[in-house]
C-alpha cells in the first residue's frame, strides 16, 4: 500500500506529498542522523589529532570500501542482532537482551561444532541451527516472565546478559575440547562445521550475510503479509484493541521473544562458525567477562533503520563500514579507541531520529507552507 | 459596527484528500454563548483548533478585538486568554486535579512549588461557579464529569476570556449535563465569551445566544437561537429533515439468546465488587437496554461479558452454551459482537488503516487468509464493500489510517465491522457517544434493524432519549445492581431517572416474579 502511495506521488513529483509520507521522514531522519554523527565525528578527530583529521576521516567515511568482505562479515552479527531487537519492538517489546541470546547462541554454536560428529555437509548446518535454538531459549525466558507475571522485559532481559554471559565464559573455560587455557581463547571451528566461505580473499566473509538478508526478506513479508505480522503490529501499537479482537497476547509476547533471540542465537552463530582468512583457522571466543557489544550495537542498527527489516540490512551494512573503515584510520595515527568515540556518536545521533524524523520534515513543510500563506498577505 | 471579540475570517485548512473547512467566518460577541453546530467531520474540531493554534490555517486570518493576531501554537492562544475543553481531555492521569490545574503555571517561590497559594484559588475557584472537585484526588480516579471540571477550572485558573467547549456533553450523565450547563450560563453572565461545539439541538436552543452551522467543511449559516426551532437548525446541519424519534414496530422476543446468572466482577478502583450479582436474559429480536448513571458498573459489566475481564463468580451463557470461561476469540465465534465504549483504546488500532481495521475481527478467518498470509485482495474487496454499504467517509478510502478519520466515520467503521460479522447477540455500549444527529439517527436504525433480523440487541447507554426511544425492555443499573426493570411505553423519563440516582428501586424478588 505505502508503495503505491509512493509510486503515485512520485510520477507527479509534488514535493509537498512527498514530506507527508511516513516512509521519507524516515528516511531522511536516518540521513540526517548519519550527517550529523559524521560532522560531530569529525570535529572529534580534528580535537584529538588535527594534523591528520582529514586523512583519518577519509579512511573513516571510505576505507571500509577497501575491505568490503569484511565490512560485509562484521555487518552479518549487527544484522542479526539488530533484526532482532527491531522485531521485538514492532510488538512494542523492548528486547535489550540480545547480547545474551547473542552470546547463547555462540556457545551452542561452539558446543554442536566441537562436541557433535556430524558429515561435513551438514555439520556447520546443524550448528547454525543450535546457535539459534540457544538464542531462542534465551528469548523464552523473559518473555514468559513478560506475559505470564508482567515483569518488564527489559529488566529480565539485561539481567539474562549477566547470567548468559557468565555462564557460557563458565561452561567454555571448563570445557578442554574447547578451550585452549594458554591462549586463553577457543580452539579452531572444525572444518566441517566452518560456514563456507564467500571466497573472497583476505576476509572471513561467509555464506552468513547471505542467510542473514534472506531471513531480513523473510521478516519483512512475515510482518506485511501474514496474520502473525498482522496480529503483532496490532498489538505494538494498541494493545488493548488486540485484546478486544481476541488475539491472544501473552502468546504472541512470548513468540514474538522467542523469534527475536532466536534471530540474535543467529547472529553469535554466524560470527562464531566464519572460516578465516587463513586457511584451517576460524574465528575464535575469549571468555573474558565482557557482555558481548554486538548486542548493544543490534540496538542501534535496529533504530537507525527504523525497526524496518530492510532499512536495518542497510544500516547494520552502514555501521559495519563504518567501523571498518575506523580501524584503517589508526593507519595515520589515531588510536582505536578514538574510532570508538566516531561510532558512538554516529550512535548516538541515530536515537535522535525520532525527534528529527518529525522536525526536519516539521522543518521542509513549513518552508513550503509560509509560500503559500504570504500570498494573500502581500495581496492585502 | 458591534464589537466582536473574536473574529475567525474566510478561513481555509486542508489535509491530505480532504478540506476541512473551506472559507468560513465565524464571529464571537463579548458575554455570548455562541454555539457551533455540524455533523461528526464538518470541520468543527479542526476550525477550533485552528483558533486555538493547534493548525495553521492555509487562508484567511483571525483578528481579536479588531486587531489582527497570528495564533501559532496553544501557548500564543493561551496568552490571548483563549481556552479549550478537548473532546478527549488532556489530563496527566497520575497527577492529582491540582497539579493538573496547575500544570504549566505552577506559582513558586526560586523555584519551590507554592502548593497551598493554588489549592486557595482552586477552591475559591470551584466554589465560585459551582464546580465541585476534590483537589487531591488523583484524575484515573474520579469520574469523566469530574475530569471535565477539572478541565473548565484549568481554563479559569488562567484567567482565560474566551473558553471553547469541544462537544463537552457528550460524555456526561444528564445531571451533569444540566449542571454543566448552568455553569455555562454563569460564565457567560460573569462575561466570559464561550464556544460551544456540539450537535445536540436541545442544548443549543436551552443555553445559546447565536449559532454557527457548518457542513461538510463549508459555512451554511449563522442565526439567532430565539428565532430558529430545533427543526430549522438539523436541516441547516444534515441538508435534510431528520426524524427525532425512533421508528420501530412492536417486536414479539423468541428464544434466549444471553443469559446471564448472578454475576460478579470485582472493581480495579474500589475494594469492594462493581458489579454484584447480575442476572438477566436477552431474548431474540428484542432490545435489552441497561441504563444508569456512568460508573455504576456497566464497564466492568460489559468487560465480563465481552471476556475482557474475569467474574468473581455467576455464568454467562450464550445461545444455550456456557461461555463463562471462554475466551473472547471464542465467544467472538459464538455469535457475540461488540461495540466497545472506548472507540480509541478498545475499538480501532489507530495507526492502522482503515481497511485494516474492518477486518480486525476477521482477519484469521479462511475468506482473507491462506495458510497465514493474509488476502489483501480480499481485504480490499470486503472494504470498499463495507465503506460503500455503510457510507464510511474518509480522506483516501480504505487506505486511510484510522486516527485520521472523524469520530463518527470512525463509529461507522466499528458498526460495520460488527454487524457484519457473523453474531446472534450485538452487545453496543454507547454507541453514539459523541456523535451528531444523523450519525445517532442511522445507528439507531441499525440497531432496529439487528432486532428485526431476529438477532439479540444489548444496549448499554446513559441518554435517557435514547433509552426511551431504542429499547423495548429497560434494564436500570445502579451501584452495580439491577434495581428495576421498566417498559419504555410504560414509564417516563422521569421515573426512569428516579431509579437511574438509586432514589427508587424494585427489589430483585419482584423484578423475578415480574419475568
Amino acid at each position: 500500500m505505502k508503495d503505491k502511495k509512493d509510486a503515485s506521488s512520485k510520477t507527479k513529483f509534488d514535493l509537498k506529498k512527498i514530506t507527508q509520507l511516513k516512509g521519507y521522514s524516515s528516511f531522511t531522519s536516518a540521513l540526517m542522523a548519519i550527517f550529523l554523527g559524521l560532522v560531530f565525528g569529525f570535529l572529534v578527530m580534528l580535537f584529538a589529532n588535527p594534523g591528520s583529521a582529514v586523512a583519518g576521516f577519509r579512511y573513516v567515511v571510505i576505507g571500509g570500501l577497501r575491505r568490503i568482505g569484511d565490512v560485509f562479515y562484521f555487518a552479518t552479527p549487527i544484522l542479526m542482532t539488530g533484526l532482532a531487537v527491531g522485531f521485538a519492538f514492532k510488538m512494542g517489546l523492548f528486547n535489550i537482551g540480545a547480547s545474551g541470546q547473542y552470546t547463547m547462541g555462540v556457545f551452542f554454536a561452539l558446543y554442536v561444532s566441537f562436541m557433535w560428529d556430524l558429515p561435513p555437509g551438514i555439520h556447520w548446518v546443524v550448528a547454525i541451527l543450535a546457535g539459534m535454538v540457544g538464542g531462542m531459549i534465551w528469548g523464552f525466558i523473559p518473555g514468559f516472565f513478560k506475559a505470564f507475571l508482567n515483569v518488564n522485559e527489559v529488566i529480565t532481559s539485561i539481567m539474562f546478559n549477566y547470567i548468559g554471559m557468565y555462564l557460557v565464559d563458565m561452561l567454555i573455560q571448563g570445557n578442554a575440547m574447547m578451550y585452549v587455557s594458554s591462549t586463553t581463547r577457543t580452539r579452531y571451528v572444525p572444518m566441517g562445521a566452518q560456514i563456507p566461505s564467500l571466497g573472497i580473499s583476505g576476509s572471513n566473509v561467509n555464506m552468513g550475510i547471505i542467510i542473514g538478508i534472506v531471513i531480513a526478506v523473510i521478516l519483512y513479508i512475515v510482518l506485511q503479509k501474514t496474520t502473525f505480522g498482522y496480529e503483532l503490529k496490532a498489538t505494538g501499537f494498541n494493545k488493548f484493541a488486540s485484546e478486544y479482537a481476541g488475539m491472544q497476547g501473552k502468546k504472541n509476547i512470548i513468540l514474538a521473544m522467542v523469534i527475536s533471540g532466536g534471530l540474535a542465537g543467529l547472529g553469535g552463530a554466524f560470527l562464531i562458525l566464519a572460516p578465516s582468512g587463513i586457511a584451517g583457522s576460524s574465528m575464535t571466543y575469549e571468555p573474558i567477562n565482557i557482555i558481548a557489544a554486538n548486542g548493544f550495537n543490534g540496538i542501534a542498527v535496529s533504530l537507525l533503520g527504523n525497526s524496518h527489516p530492510l532499512g536495518i540490512i542497510f544500516s547494520a551494512v552502514f555501521i559495519s563500514h563504518i567501523q571498518r573503515g575506523g580501524t584503517l584510520a589508526s593507519l595515520v595515527g589515531y588510536k582505536p579507541e578514538i574510532i570508538d568515540v566516531v561510532i558512538a556518536v554516529i550512535i548516538y545521533f541515530s536515537a535522535f531520529a525520532m525527534i528529527m524524523k518529525s522536525s526536519v520534515s516539521e522543518f521542509i513543510k513549513k518552508k513550503l507552507g509560509k509560500k503559500q500563506i504570504q500570498v494573500p498577505k502581500e495581496a492585502e | 459596527m458591534e464589537n466582536y471579540i473574536v473574529e475567525m475570517l474566510n478561513i481555509t485548512k486542508e489535509f491530505p484528500g480532504i478540506i476541512a473547512n473551506d472559507d468560513i467566518t465565524l464571529k464571537l460577541k463579548k458575554g455570548e454563548i455562541h454555539a457551533l453546530l455540524g455533523e461528526n467531520g464538518a470541520g468543527k474540531s479542526t476550525l477550533m483548533s485552528v483558533l486555538f493554534g493547534l493548525y495553521q490555517a492555509e487562508k484567511g486570518n483571525i483578528k481579536m478585538n479588531g486587531k489582527e493576531v497570528k495564533i501559532n501554537n496553544p501557548n500564543d492562544a493561551n496568552a490571548m486568554g483563549i481556552g479549550m475543553v478537548h473532546q478527549h481531555f488532556k489530563l496527566v492521569e497520575v497527577f492529582t486535579v491540582l497539579e493538573n490545574i496547575i500544570l504549566g503555571v505552577e506559582p513558586n517561590k526560586m523555584g519551590f512549588l507554592q502548593e497551598s497559594e493554588a489549592k486557595e484559588k482552586v477552591i475559591d475557584l470551584s466554589e465560585r461557579y459551582g464546580l465541585k472537585v476534590n483537589p487531591d484526588a488523583l484524575i484515573e480516579d474520579i469520574s469523566v464529569g469530574m475530569q471535565q471540571r477539572v478541565e473548565i477550572l484549568k481554563m479559569l485558573y488562567r484567567d482565560n476570556e474566551i473558553l471553547i467547549f469541544d462537544e463537552p456533553t457528550a460524555v456526561l450523565t444528564p445531571q451533569e449535563i444540566i449542571e454543566l450547563l448552568k455553569i455555562m450560563k454563569d460564565l457567560a453572565n460573569e462575561g466570559k465569551s464561550i464556544l460551544f461545539i456540539t450537535h445536540k439541538l436541545n442544548e443549543i436552543m436551552e443555553v445559546s445566544d447565536r449559532c454557527t452551522v457548518l457542513r461538510k467543511g463549508k459555512y451554511i449559516g449563522t442565526v439567532d437561537v430565539k428565532d430558529t426551532t430545533k427543526e430549522e437548525l438539523s436541516r441547516m446541519m444534515v441538508g435534510r429533515d431528520i426524524t427525532f424519534s425512533v421508528e420501530k414496530e412492536a417486536t414479539s422476543p423468541k428464544d434466549v439468546v444471553l443469559s446471564i446468572k448472578d454475576m460478579t466482577v470485582a472493581s480495579k478502583i474500589h475494594k469492594n465488587n462493581a458489579v454484584k450479582g447480575v442476572s438477566f436474559d436477552v431474548r431474540a429480536g428484542e432490545i435489552v437496554c441497561l441504563a444508569g448513571i456512568d460508573g455504576n458498573g456497566q464497564t466492568e459489566f460489559v468487560h465480563a461479558l465481552t471476556g475482557l475481564e474475569k467474574m468473581v463468580k455467576g455464568s454467562i451463557s450464550l445461545c444455550g452454551k456456557d461461555i463463562s470461561k471462554a475466551s473472547i476469540r471464542q465467544r467472538s465465534v459464538s455469535g457475540m459482537s461488540h461495540i466497545p465504549e472506548d472507540r480509541h483504546k478498545h475499538g480501532l488500532v489507530l495507526d492502522y488503516t482503515l481497511e485494516e481495521n474492518l477486518v480486525l475481527q476477521r482477519y484469521w478467518q479462511p475468506k482473507f487468509q491462506n495458510k497465514g498470509f493474509i488476502k489483501f485482495d480480499e481485504v480490499r474487496n470486503y472494504a470498499d464493500e463495507l465503506i460503500e454499504r455503510f457510507d464510511i467517509r474518509s480522506g483516501q478510502g480504505p487506505i486511510t489510517l484510522a486516527r485520521s478519520m472523524s469520530g463518527g466515520n470512525q463509529q461507522k467503521a466499528i458498526i460495520a465491522r460488527e454487524i457484519d460479522k457473523d453474531h446472534e447477540l450485538l452487545v453496543a455500549v454507547q454507541p453514539t457517544r459523541g456523535l451528531d444527529v444523523g450519525a445517532i439517527e442511522y445507528i439507531h436504525k441499525q440497531l432496529v434493524e439487528r432486532r428485526d433480523a431476529g438477532k439479540a440487541v444489548l444496549l448499554i447507554s446513559l441518554e435517557l432519549d435514547e433509552v426511551m426511544n431504542v429499547s423495548d425492555r429497560i434494564l436500570v443499573i445502579y451501584e452495580g445492581e439491577i434495581v428495576g426493570e421498566l417498559d419504555p411505553k410504560n414509564t417516563n423519563v422521569q421515573e426512569l431517572g428516579l431509579y437511574m440516582s438509586g432514589a427508587k428501586r424494585t427489589t430483585s424478588k419482584e423484578i423475578k416474579n415480574e419475568g
